[in-house]
């Protein structure tokens, strides 16, 4: 497996990461030794293994339909970067 | 134009839980923005989300009316993207193990402006909402995470809609449903019911089906615009196609959204694909596996639905489609009350037209809901009974009702008050005409001579008759006996 400077480009986009030309060189080449270490995987035959959906083997763990009373508005603003009276700001997103 | 229009629709239901999906704050809608959240549905690092019972239960018993398969290994996935309406950068859905798969709605043949027919559907899963965002104030968007992390069923039907008035009339009819599986409150405008529209043009030309590029429109805010978004779609992408000839091999699925004001479509942000979202499984979540004794008791609780209620209105109790529609999309309470006045006042049919007529008048003249309606059912059933053996006409009982509406007393006092019945009494009645037609000698010469049609003088005497008995006289009866005395006076 090969990952080229193109995928990486795509990807580093889709995470909104800026990455300068020599920096996609140097994670082209660190993602692929990743990819590569990561392969070793395949190696193994699972031809009669079932697929595992989850790290831990235990299932069904719910919780009952109750409300508690919310964080309070200048709790849940508390972090925010930005923000006004009410809400959380961000720079406009067109739609 | 020789085109087939394909309709798929993506519709998106809020439960009706008291908490979130994943985390314990409440789910009202319309409170103050950020006045609902908890750090889970804040997405704040650290903060692990645990699942709703109830809104497993709930997406199970939609699933299963839906007549869908339900799989018996669920697990959780992330959807990543980067959008400010989603705190954590990723959604957590379901991808490739839904919990659900295929399944079904039928689209009743009553239905304004629609066929009827089935619509197949592809999948139901699970997912939780996003927030909202306020567009632009002063170059910001204002972010309310209240409904972050409401649960959300989304529905997925395949492509097996042909014209936009089935399309509202399958959303329609899944809304019907899942108000009565009491799953969802579905309120279009509160956007608990949400739908996005897939379509696509099969264009017939030399022989050959031209398909052209998907668009899935989003922004349908009511089933008004689902309809004619739709239409205007349709008549948009053929008029493209005629201009640029672009197939559907051409150009990438586009998303446009509705303006309603406007009536027209426009483009919005181009959708990332499938393989952008780079699911995986949430490894925060565990599996669900769902047993026999689990489905059993899901089961259950679903009660009648709207297609055998209407089935067994026009079998049961002799109702046209027509009728049985009506009552049925009232909801459960009003197709509830009109089983028991049936019963009460032994005529179905009688019961359905004075509930569609003067019930529901009643109701939104007041602005009351059908549990306020003024005069208890027994009394109501009381009255159409005696409608239905002619102890009143129906002109009386309308008279009764509006008193009855109109004063504390019973239904006996007002009947005997006002000295209501009706006389259905052949040979009293015979006497009443004779007394009518010596009354008014001109009426038979008019006949006799021919100036006045038969039907012109029998509705002058039955008048007569009527006003002679104070509306009390049976006016079928009164209308036979006519038939018969004036036959006679033409031989």
């Amino acid at each position: 497996m090969s990952l080229t400077r193109d995928d990486v480009t795509k990807v580093a986009f889709l995470a909104r990461l800026q990455l300068e030309p020599h920096e996609l060189d140097t994670f082209t080449g660190q993602l692929n030794s990743i990819m590569d270490f990561v392969a070793q995987l395949q190696e193994p035959d699972t031809a009669d293994i079932e697929p595992l959906a989850h790290g831990v083997e235990i299932h069904n763990v719910f919780r009952e339909d109750r409300a508690v009373p919310s964080l309070t508005r200048e709790a849940a603003l508390s972090n925010a970067p930005k923000r006004n009276q009410e809400s959380f700001l961000v720079p406009v997103v067109l739609d | 134009m020789d085109y087939t229009i394909i309709i798929g629709l993506e519709i998106h239901v809020q439960l009706q839980t008291e908490s979130k999906m994943f985390s314990a704050s409440g789910t009202a809608f319309g409170l103050p923005p950020n006045t609902q959240t908890d750090p889970v549905s804040l997405g704040l690092p650290g903060t692990l989300p645990v699942m709703n019972r109830k809104a497993f239960d709930l997406a199970l018993k939609t699933a299963m009316a839906l007549g869908a398969t339900i799989s018996r290994f669920t697990k959780w996935d992330r959807k990543n993207y980067y959008y400010p309406d989603l705190p954590k950068n990723y959604q957590i859905s379901q991808y490739d193990l839904p919990f659900s798969l295929g399944g079904s709605l039928d689209i009743p043949a009553q239905k304004e402006g629609s066929g009827g027919g089935q619509c197949r559907l592809t999948r139901v899963h699970l997912e939780e909402d996003t927030g909202k965002l306020t567009h632009g104030v002063g170059g910001w968007s204002e972010v309310d995470l209240n409904r972050a992390g409401i649960p959300l069923l989304e529905i997925v039907s395949e492509p097996d809609i042909r014209n936009a008035a089935d399309a509202r009339a399958c959303l329609e009819e899944l809304r019907l449903t899942l108000i009565y599986l009491g799953v969802s409150d579905c309120e279009m405008q509160e956007g608990s019911l949400r739908c996005d529209a897939n379509v696509n043009l099969h264009i017939q030309k030399d022989g050959k089906t031209i398909a052209t590029p998907i668009v899935e429109i989003k922004n349908l805010n009511s089933f008004r615009s689902v309809e004619r978004a739709l239409e205007y779609e349709a008549e948009r992408q053929y008029a493209k196609w005629q201009k640029d000839g672009l197939t559907i091999k051409d150009a990438f699925k586009e998303t446009r959204g509705w303006s309603d004001p406007e009536g027209i479509t426009k483009p919005q942000r181009q959708k990332e694909t499938a393989a952008d979202y780079r699911y995986f499984p949430e490894p925060d979540l565990v599996p669900v596996v769902v047993d026999d004794a689990w489905l059993d008791r899901v089961r259950a609780t679903i009660g009648e639905l709207p297609g055998p209620r209407r089935k067994r209105f026009e079998t049961e109790f002799g109702l046209t489609p027509y009728d049985a529609n009506v009552l049925v999309e009232q909801g459960q309470d009003v197709a509830d009350y009109f089983e028991t006045l049936a019963k009460t006042a032994g005529d179905a049919k009688l019961a359905s037209n004075w509930i569609q007529q003067d019930v529901m008048r009643i109701l939104s003249e007041r602005k009351l809901k059908l549990a306020e309606f003024p005069i208890k059912i027994e009394v109501l059933g009381d009255l159409l009974r005696r409608v239905h053996i002619k102890a009143l006409s129906t002109h009386q009982g309308r008279e009764v009702l509006a008193k009855l509406l109109e004063s504390d007393e019973s239904l006996e006092q007002i009947i005997e008050a006002g000295g209501y019945g009706v006389i259905s009494d052949r040979n009293a009645l015979s006497k009443v005409i004779e007394e009518m037609i010596a009354a008014n000698p001109k009426a038979m010469e008019d006949l006799k001579g021919g100036k006045k049609k038969p039907d012109a003088v029998k509705g002058f005497l039955r008048g007569q008759v009527m006003k002679a008995t104070g509306g009390k006289a049976d006016p079928s009866l009164v209308g036979d006996l006519l038939d018969e005395r004036l036959a006679n006076v033409q031989d």
